[in-house]
């Protein structure tokens, strides 16, 4: 990840007791945009290591790394930064046709959590945040910026976001977090 | 807000999402060249603009990304039903069926 220019490294916003909510940038990843025929879905879960899923908005994951099914075909998969190489030089070996880019750079995460998160969330984001199934995700907008949304619990959101729209999204979840803290 | 219901995602998703791309099934022809101006005009420019139900196309800009065909009543706004590029044009008996199907409290992202 380049840190030179990464909008919110380590920033949190803390919440208080009353909010029940607590947002902090997320660590580090390796991400990669995965575009393959669906058809040949077996063959990529192979090159990676964890079979991908194969509905859209399904989400599999083991040790460490997870693959997210955004389109027709297209995946968005993720691991620990230092797998990163291993992964490209894995789909490199592959013999389908497909195309597998690095977007590790490109994105940040920001993590949502607690009680209140399905509610900050709601606050900009146009469908029912409350029915999305937990180990599901999916692209959609937040405000006006682009995201991928991802449910890993319960209360737990994680939100994908390119760099140049991260200052945006932290800046509306740091006035939505002030409001239900204050119970507005 | 209008939700539609994206035949990929099999999801209803806020219309914010999506991208209207105009009328669905015009085919571009086999052999450009052998058209006279006038039918070359015809293909580019010259659509149906109906009062009531219109085949069209959308895209799920943000979200899957693909383009789709809907059937939609231009004076109510109302989506009958949508289905996949490359699906023939539905017959009015899949419309009816499928207007009475729909159950927009049922919506799941
Ligand atoms: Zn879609």
């Amino acid at each position: 990840m380049l840190l030179a220019n990464h909008p919110l490294p380590g920033k949190t916003i803390p919440g208080d007791t009353a909010s029940r909510l607590s947002i902090r940038a997320a660590e580090d990843t390796a991400r990669f945009s995965l575009r393959i025929d669906p058809a040949a879905v077996q063959a990529a879960g192979t090159a990676f290591g964890t079979p991908l899923p194969t509905r859209i908005g399904g989400m599999t994951a083991t040790g460490g790394r997870s693959a997210l099914q955004l389109g027709p075909d297209e995946w968005m998969l993720t691991a620990p930064v230092a797998e990163s190489d291993g992964i490209a030089d894995a789909f490199a070996a592959l013999q389908e046709p497909h195309s597998l880019v690095d977007v590790g750079h490109r994105e940040v995460g920001i993590l949502v959590e607690g009680e209140a998160a399905a509610l900050a969330l709601r606050s900009a984001i146009a469908f029912d945040v409350e029915a999305m199934a937990v180990g599901s995700g999916c692209r959609t907008l937040f405000d006006k910026a682009q995201i991928v949304l991802v449910r890993e619990d319960e209360n737990r959101f994680r939100i994908v976001v390119w760099r140049s729209f991260a200052d945006h999204v932290w800046g509306l979840l740091q006035a939505v977090s002030r409001e239900i803290a204050l119970g507005i | 807000m209008l939700l539609i219901r994206c035949p990929y995602c099999e999801a209803e998703r806020p219309e914010v999402e999506f991208t209207y791309a105009g009328e669905a099934h015009i085919a571009r022809p086999a052999d450009p060249s052998a058209l006279s101006d006038d039918e070359w005009r015809d293909f580019l420019f010259i659509r149906t603009n109906p009062r009531g139900r219109h085949f069209e196309r959308w895209r799920h800009m943000h979200g899957c990304g693909r383009f789709f065909n809907a059937v939609r009543d231009t004076v109510t706004d109302k989506f009958a039903m949508t289905y996949k590029a490359g699906e023939p044009r539905p017959s009015d008996e899949e419309i009816a069926l499928a207007g009475s199907a729909t159950s927009v409290g049922e919506a799941r992202p």
